[in-house]
């Protein structure tokens, strides 16, 4: 049985990926034509490639249909309830980082930390009849980030995209995104809270619990983490769910 | 759902209804914005939300209090006694044992006259019910942290902050230190009240950058101003910190509890009615032939737990058990009535027995 490694299918991400299992002699490459969707690779047996989008895969760790894969560490602690539970993390890659990030209007010099947010909230809430809005994709992180420091009338609004530009819409008060240079905050009037760093991502190897570990894989997973270096966090055995019904 | 549940549910529900309460229903689908206004987003991690294609977010009913209350606040007489039994239905984001869907029964009470008697009605009759699986009785009082809180000497602004946080006992551990003068005045917040006694705050606000969003300058100044105040505020004495404290640490039997509370109230004047509410809420409870000598206190209790209750709180654990949820709880909610009824309100208490744990508890399954 081949072991299949789930990785981003385009852009930086994919190169970054292919560049760092190059380095340990693990060639990855596209097929054919700049669009198809297929890769192979040398100087590992009974691999496979998969290429997938970097925000599919893991949903894709997580019902055990690929054995490994690239992703963030943001996306994997955002998608996945009970992250820890489902994938082993294997070995940070050292490249797409990104920081997860509270930011607030650039003018509100009374708002520093998630103290004074939570402050400004409550008083905004009087003021204008509804909780005070941050805009994110990352709802579950940036939620249990608030839980635990104890921030309280604020409300999530989704956005997808663009999302720094949401205050100046007038469609949330704050938002919640990740930034690697804070550029685009900048550009937007915005700064971001003192303490408010909610999750540092990396781009990182990740193993599937749920994957089929019977058979030949657990021998190949053990001969590619020798070639790339990587200590495995567990034994082999630990790696698949404690119990399937569970 | 075991069939075995339901029949314990039934038979509660029935005790209930011969107990004096009118049954009543709720639906099973709940508008989203009334619940995500009252426990905030947190609630987000506790239910199930869906969307209905025309009313937007709706929410599987994670506790009946809520729509028994507005049911009631729109067209309930008064006193009142419900009951009610269904399934409500909570989100678990934790692999573990912890139930997604069971059983509820509830009995509560609206009355005006004598809440402690109300209190101590609640309890008797969780108490006799549940009698038979000698479970341990958990009593709190949140009106007398409240009350203690309000009686603080520093700023209406100060109190108001820790009294939305005491169901939040990390962050008020935070401001009750910075209150307390514990923390120094952190950085930022002292490069700005430096800053504003330099310059005035529409110029620092000008210079920090454009206004965007709906939270206007006016509002900035504002609470730059209050924060100004605020600096100027002095700290909380050390004697009514560590009085706090003890408070917050208080576990007794209740007749310790209250003798204890009894002395705090030399010093802590403003919690004596609430403690005299404490002592009446016992003779009613020794009138229904609890023992409260037995009873435990714990300051404490309910805190951590929906922020709705505002005064008695109880619980009944089964002992040796911690995994395990409470067979039952409940407590006092006034303030909720007054949220959900538009301008009125009314004295409320009342809880709910989990049928499914009382038949695993007899059964010697759980």
């Amino acid at each position: 049985m081949t072991l299949k490694i789930g990785v981003p299918s385009k852009g930086r991400l994919m190169e970054k990926t292919f560049e760092w299992f190059g380095a340990r002699g693990v060639e990855m490459r596209r097929d054919g034509a700049e669009r198809e969707y297929s890769a192979t690779v040398d100087g590992a047996d009974g691999v496979q490639v998969v290429l997938l989008s970097a925000g599919e895969i893991p949903q894709e760790l997580s019902a055990g249909r690929i054995h490994l894969g690239v992703t963030g560490s943001d996306l994997v602690r955002e998608k996945l309830a009970d992250w820890e539970e489902q994938v082993a993390d294997l070995a940070p890659l050292g490249f797409g980082f990104a920081d997860l990030i509270i930011a607030v209007p650039a003018f509100w010099v009374d708002v520093d930390t998630l103290d004074d947010l939570d402050a400004a909230a409550t008083a905004f809430r009087a003021a204008h009849g509804h909780r005070l809005r941050i805009a994110t994709k990352y709802h579950r992180l940036v939620r249990e980030f608030l839980r635990e420091q104890g921030v309280a009338d604020y409300q999530l609004v989704d956005s997808q995209g663009a999302t720094e530009g949401t205050v100046k819409n007038l469609t949330a008060e704050a938002i919640a995104d990740i930034t690697s240079t804070g550029e685009t905050l900048r550009a937007n009037h915005l700064k971001i809270l003192s303490d408010g760093l909610i999750h540092r991502s990396e781009a990182t190897l990740f193993a599937a619990r749920a994957a089929d570990w019977t058979g030949s894989a657990p021998a190949t997973l053990a001969a590619l983490a020798a070639r790339l270096d990587i200590v495995l966090p567990e034994p082999l055995e630990r790696l698949p769910r404690p119990t399937a019904a569970a | 759902m075991r069939a075995a549940d339901r029949a314990e549910a039934e038979r509660l529900f029935a005790r209930f209804r011969a107990a004096g309460a009118v049954p009543v229903d709720a639906d099973i689908l709940l508008p989203a914005d009334t619940l995500l206004d009252l426990y905030g987003e947190d609630i987000r991690a506790r239910a199930y939300v869906t969307t209905d294609p025309l009313e937007g977010e709706m929410m599987l009913r994670p506790d009946f209090t809520v729509p028994v209350v507005q049911m009631h606040m729109a067209h309930g007489a008064e006193p009142a006694r419900y009951t009610y039994m269904g399934e409500v239905f909570r989100r678990q984001d934790h692999r573990g044992a912890r139930a997604r869907e069971y059983l509820q029964v509830g009995y509560e009470v609206f009355a005006r006259e004598n809440p402690e008697a109300a209190d101590a009605e609640v309890f008797a009759l969780f108490a006799e019910v549940l009698a038979p699986l000698r479970l341990r009785a958990a009593t709190g009082d949140i009106g007398i942290l409240l009350a203690a809180i309000r009686g603080l000497s520093t700023s209406d602004r100060r109190k108001a902050a820790l009294l939305r946080h005491v169901w939040r006992p990390r962050r008020f551990r935070a401001l009750l230190d910075r209150f307390g003068g514990r923390t120094p005045v952190a950085e930022p917040r002292a490069r700005l009240l430096s800053a504003l006694a330099q310059t005035p705050v529409d110029d620092l606000i000008a210079a920090a950058g454009p206004v965007i969003g709906l939270r206007e300058s006016g509002e900035v100044a504002a609470r730059a101003s209050a924060l100004l105040q605020d600096a100027d505020t002095p700290p909380l004495s050390a004697a009514e910190v560590d009085l706090l404290e003890d408070l917050l640490n208080l576990r007794d039997s209740a007749p310790n509890a209250l003798g204890h509370l009894r002395d705090v109230a030399v010093d802590l004047p403003s919690i004596a009615p609430a403690v005299d509410r404490f002592a009446r809420r016992l003779d009613a409870l020794s009138a229904r032939g609890i023992d409260v000598a037995m009873l435990d206190f714990e300051a404490s209790h309910g805190r951590t737990t929906m922020e709705y209750y505002d005064g008695f709180v109880f619980s009944f654990h089964a002992e040796g058990r911690a995994g395990l949820p409470p067979v039952a709880s409940g407590g006092r909610y006034d303030a909720l009535t007054r949220v959900l009824g538009q301008g009125r309100s009314i004295p409320a208490v009342g809880g709910v027995i989990r049928p499914g744990l009382v038949v695993a508890l007899t059964e010697g399954r759980a």
